[in-house]
């Protein structure tokens, strides 16, 4: 899946000539953490985040009023040239960079200017999606050894049973590197024939387990 | 003289029929009220006949193209393929025979109860082949056609303009009833069920709280597989009564699937005959309390139709008729009777068997872990209730 495909198109901004003030106000009427810093030819120059502010406005602790941080152009305290994707980028690809960088949003650019944005909340929900959390289903977790053609021998039994798989997940073993955990969502409120099929094709199933036992 | 409890019931409700190997399977009635019977708890005069639910009841909380699609799987004109969107012809919920009429007469048998407790006639109204809570607005799910307790909610608030606490104890989230009423704040949900991690549907956290000005009406508790009795009915006494007390609603609607029993196929719930005891007993109390006594119960989901569901649902009626709570053996006949045609040796006490199952590894933890979500869950009414005084 592409970027393009789940991000957010309609991006509030600021320009750097924009105050402190400006991006307090946008973040906290929008309820937004991330604002892109751009010119007036869309080009991105920054990025400011609520961690940002955070660290430079006088706490309401103290009695200092710091005023002239409130006007302070933001230019000045955006972080200059951020991690920017591209719309055709893949959504797996852009998870990497989240984890690696610890980053919270990426702006997205194509032809040099902002076209969109994604945060990790956009991303989270996307995976939530992958797992079939969403729709009706029941689950189950199947060990199978990690040779190809498994799981064409799996999804036989979900065929012959005639039931809809709506999202399958593989984990690694953590026991044994010769093995994988599939993790399927199916479209029924009952799984018992399913868990027969599994287990008469001399799969693990092991779904559920008592909370904690290992794997 | 008004009636303490009436008992909604026809030989006709077992037509709502998948097949013989179907897992939700109406002979549990029969083998209920043969066990009432037996025992002397329920006589032919507290029986009523349920009515057939009207086009224009359906309607109220289904959608006009589902019914008539319904309509027409009931007399062969529909391929599973092409009810597949609309949820039937599927595995868990495939087309049967007449399925429109089936169905209609289950939501009426629910539709029955209402008019009983509501014109004053009964105190309280039972009917056990009601409980298909995952019946959407458009769509069949999980072996629900229609709704009947959606249909009963709507025609409630239409006909008696009454405020109604649903309450769900159903070992599967009541998602079809949670999803009609997300929006509505004078219809208030209550689900106590397995977490959906791995049991269907999924849906049933804690921050599905309702949306909009319903906001606040929706309550979920998503319990641990492997729960037993006391942290069971320690989460449902809490969520119940605070519920009530900061909703007040003018009646009750329960949902009474027994499939949270050890013993069920289906769920991996820990729960023995000892919470079927309890759950109508506080329901019946509240009732009472803060409803003039106006309770409406339905059945549910109840997998294990021979050792599990005629002493769990014989304890909803003993419970709504007041009568006195059967112990020691169960009537020899009944035992006699059924125990040939039983595929499981049938359990043949009230009580279940001690030890029913061996000792479960992490019991504190799981108390402790569903504590913390009760706790989580009610924090939201409990909060309210300190700014208003």
């Amino acid at each position: 899946m592409l970027i393009e495909e789940i991000m957010a198109k309609d991006v509030i901004t600021l320009y750097p000539t924009d105050t402190v003030r400006d991006a307090l106000e946008k973040m906290r009427d929008k309820k937004i953490r991330h604002l892109p810093v751009i010119t007036k030819d869309q080009e991105v120059v920054g990025i400011i985040t609520d961690r940002d502010l955070k660290e430079i406005i006088p706490s309401t602790l103290t009695d200092h009023k710091g005023t002239d941080i409130y006007n302070m152009e933001i230019s000045k305290i955006m972080t200059k040239n951020p991690i920017i994707g591209h719309p055709m980028d893949f959504v797996e690809e852009s998870a990497v960079i989240f984890y690696h960088n610890k980053i919270g949003s990426i702006p997205i650019v194509s032809n040099n200017k902002l076209v969109g944005i994604i945060t990790e909340t956009d991303l989270l929900y996307k995976y939530i999606e992958l797992t079939g959390a969403h729709q009706p289903g029941s689950q189950i977790e199947v060990r199978v050894p990690d040779t190809p053609g498994i799981l064409f021998e799996v999804s036989k039994v979900f065929l012959d049973q005639k039931t809809n798989v709506q999202s399958v997940l593989v984990y690694p073993d953590k026991k044994n590197p010769e093995n994988k955990i599939l993790v399927i969502r199916i479209k029924t409120m009952n799984p018992l024939n399913i868990v027969d099929g599994l287990k008469a094709g001399g799969f693990e199933v092991l779904w559920p387990r008592f909370p904690g036992m290992d794997l | 003289m008004k009636k303490k409890a009436v008992f909604i019931y026809s030989d006709d409700q077992l037509g709502y029929s998948f097949s013989e190997t179907h897992p939700f399977n109406q002979k549990r009635i029969v083998l209920t009220v043969d066990l009432l019977k037996s025992a002397g708890l329920l006589a032919e005069e507290d029986i009523i006949s349920p009515r057939m639910a009207t086009d224009e009841e359906l309607l109220l909380a289904h959608e006009e193209k589902f019914v008539n699609i319904v309509k027409r799987a009931g007399k062969g004109e529909i391929t599973d393929a092409a009810g597949a969107i609309y949820g039937i012809g599927t595995e868990d919920t495939p087309i049967f025979p007449n399925m429109h009429e089936a169905s209609a007469l289950l939501v009426g048998g629910t539709l029955t109860a209402v008019d009983e407790v509501m014109s004053g006639r009964a105190n309280r109204a039972v009917n056990l082949g009601g409980g298909l809570h995952h019946g959407f607005k458009g769509r069949a799910s999980g072996f629900c056609v229609y709704n009947d307790s959606s249909v009963a909610i709507k025609y409630l608030q239409k006909e008696y303009g009454a405020r109604v606490l649903y309450v769900d104890t159903d070992a599967h989230h009541g998602d079809g009833v949670q999803w009609s009423f997300y929006d509505d704040p004078d219809v208030c949900t209550l689900s106590i069920h397995e977490t959906g991690r791995y049991l269907f549907p999924g849906t049933g956290n804690i921050n599905e709280r309702g949306n909009g000005k319903g906001y606040g009406t929706s309550f979920n508790f998503p319990i641990d597989a492997f729960t037993e009795d006391e942290s069971f009915l320690e989460v449902y006494r809490a969520a119940i009564t605070e519920v009530i007390e900061n909703f007040k609603p003018d009646v009750i609607l329960t949902q009474n699937g027994v499939d949270a029993h050890y013993f069920d196929p289906l769920t991996h719930l820990y729960g023995t005959m000892n919470i079927f005891k309890e759950i109508p007993k506080l329901a019946r109390e509240l009732a009472d309390k803060h409803c003039n006594g106006r309770w409406i119960a339905v059945g549910g989901g109840g997998y294990d139709i021979w050792r599990v569901v005629p002493r769990a649902w014989s304890h909803l009626w003993v419970a709504m008729s007041e009568q006195e709570i059967p112990e020691g053996p169960l009537p020899a006949k009944w035992v006699e009777k059924w125990e040939k045609e039983a595929p499981v040796s049938l359990i043949s006490t009230w009580e279940d068997p001690k030890p029913l199952y061996k000792e479960i590894p992490r019991k504190a933890e799981i108390t402790e872990k569903n504590l913390i979500m009760l706790n989580q869950s009610l924090q939201f009414i409990r909060n309210e209730d300190k700014t208003d005084s």
